[in-house]
């Protein structure tokens, strides 16, 4: 395991009185793909989300216990939330780019920021990183609407990337995506571990198995069992893991 | 009766009443042209109202609607679209004066115009002392339009979706952020729809001003904000109730006048509109 970049520990998440998250400590490395699986309801999403404060939305919700970033508590008083999403970047679930063009889907983010760019490059580069920059080149200037579904979520992505951000976080990014569109944006990641550490949320096992290092699974709240990806799927320690990977439940 | 002749008639009965409505209008446009035509030309727009209707003009009242409309807007816009922002995007939904709020703006756009012309009577005119001036009309004119615009661009903010809304908060952007350059810009078509509307209604209110103290006749343009004036709809009401038959002729100029004004102000709001509307 290489140095952990995040780390939480203790975590527990409450919607109102329900617990949604149950005393959770894990790592997550540097530079590696981790897969976070599940059955619907188990509190995937809510701990993805807690990792960038995108929590602080949800109306009723409370957090016990830490999320380190940097060896910094995200939620300590003195910690800037946009600070943290800078550097935590987000792909969610539905594509969501913006109603603007594609150069200013990738240009939006940097530019609030107050970044100065060389702002021609920034867009070819974080292109050519999502795989997508051969489809738009020509129409840069042109909605990111009329892109497919897949090649929306790949403009999400690069969006994500042109904030050069450390961690990225990755919510279901291919449950609203054709199996072709899946496999691309799969590829991507493989790519995209070299220079990020990932963190995927998915209730596809073989997308897990395909594209992380390590796994981790959740069942009510509860994490059950974490470890390399290989270990989880062909030697898992506990039942319940067993059971889930096999198709018992879910 | 079947089923299958219910659905022809229904669709017979919405198509009819469509085009008879649209016939009615036609009717009463074309009426008005041939009755206005042989007055509109350049002398009646440039020159002063008179006794006689040859030499009577539009040029008063034409200046006093653009410049009551442009101050209107100026007031009634930034109110508005920043009391919908705020309602939209920071009150809390549920607090009870929040509520309060939202009910009486919604019976204030149902309000008769005539009681935001007895307010703008009591407040601008008298209170604040601004007299019988294009200000106290204006002012008056954007209290009576405020309510459409907020509601309208609510709506129109309502409809951004929050998948936006997260993207651009998961990017580092701050609230203000959020709101200018993704939401707001998102609502402005919708907003556009609003402001054409309730601008529209103002340019051809008349009550309200007639109690604020438009006058009926005046022999000047007005040169600044404190200036009297008198608007379109007021003239045109002016010279349709004189017996002279030639009057009514120039009042149906005067109509002319206001539609083309109001067609041209829908022309620009529908620029604006399609322009933010390039990346749907």
């Amino acid at each position: 395991m290489t140095e952990p970049i995040i780390k939480i520990e203790d975590l527990s998440i409450y919607y109102g009185e329900k617990r949604a998250i149950n005393q959770v400590s894990m790592d997550f490395c540097n530079n590696e793909v981790t897969a976070i699986i599940g059955p619907s309801g188990c509190g995937k999403s809510t701990l993805l989300r807690s990792i960038n404060r995108m929590n602080d939305f949800v109306v009723g919700l409370r957090n016990e216990g830490k999320v380190l970033y940097r060896d910094k508590n995200i939620y300590a008083e003195d910690i800037d939330e946009s600070e943290i999403r800078r550097n935590i970047g987000m792909v969610f679930q539905k594509p969501n780019p913006f109603p603007k063009s594609i150069y200013d889907n990738i240009t939006w983010g940097p530019k609030i920021n107050g970044y100065k760019e060389d702002w021609e490059k920034l867009v070819e580069e974080s292109l050519k990183r999502a795989a997508l920059w051969d489809e738009v080149k020509d129409r840069l200037h042109s909605s990111a609407l009329e892109l497919s579904g897949g090649q929306q979520q790949r403009l999400c992505i690069a969006r994500a990337i042109a904030m050069r951000p450390e961690v990225i976080l990755m919510d279901e990014p291919c449950s609203a995506l054709d199996p072709k569109a899946t496999f691309k944006i799969e590829d991507l990641i493989h790519e995209l571990k070299e220079s990020y550490s990932i963190l995927i949320v998915t209730h596809n096992m073989q997308q897990a198995a395909r594209v992380s290092d390590r796994t981790a699974f959740f069942y009510l709240g509860d994490l059950i069992e974490y470890g390399p990806t290989k270990q989880i799927f062909e030697l898992p320690k506990k039942d319940q893991t067993q059971d889930y990977i096999q198709g018992k439940f879910g | 009766m079947n089923r299958r002749l219910m659905d022809r008639s229904f669709y017979w009965f919405c198509k009819s009443m469509t085009w008879m409505a649209l016939g009615i209008l036609l009717i009463l446009i074309f009426h008005i042209c041939r009755q206005g035509c042989e007055y509109l030309d350049w002398q009646f727009l440039s020159s002063l109202p008179s006794r006689s209707p040859e030499k009577a003009g539009i040029k008063t009242a034409l200046a006093g609607t653009v410049w009551i409309i442009c101050f209107t807007a100026l007031f009634a816009i930034p109110f508005g679209i920043a009391t919908a922002l705020y309602l939209e995007e920071y009150a809390p939904k549920r607090h009870p004066f929040v509520r309060l709020l939202q009910i009486n703006i919604a019976n204030l756009a149902g309000m008769p115009s005539i009681i935001y012309g007895l307010l703008g009577l009591t407040i601008f005119v008298r209170s604040l002392g601004f007299e019988r001036s294009i200000l106290a009309g204006s002012l008056t004119l954007a209290l009576l339009i405020l309510p459409v615009i907020v509601i309208a661009s609510q709506e129109a903010i309502k409809a951004v979706p929050d998948s936006i809304r997260f993207a651009a908060y998961a990017m580092g952007a701050r609230r203000y952020q959020v709101v200018l350059g993704q939401v707001l810009p998102s609502a402005i078509p919708g907003i556009m729809t609003g402001i054409i509307l309730s601008i529209s209604r103002a340019i051809g209110e008349t009550a309200p001003l007639i109690i604020v103290g438009a006058m009926s006749y005046i022999a000047y343009t007005p040169e600044s904000i404190f200036d009297m004036f008198t608007v379109l709809p007021v003239q045109i009401y002016n010279w349709a109730g004189r017996p002279k038959e030639e009057f009514h002729a120039i009042a149906a100029a005067g109509i002319m006048v206001l539609l083309l004004l109001l067609l041209s102000l829908n022309f620009i709001a529908v620029t604006i509109r399609s322009r933010y509307q390039r990346y749907k």
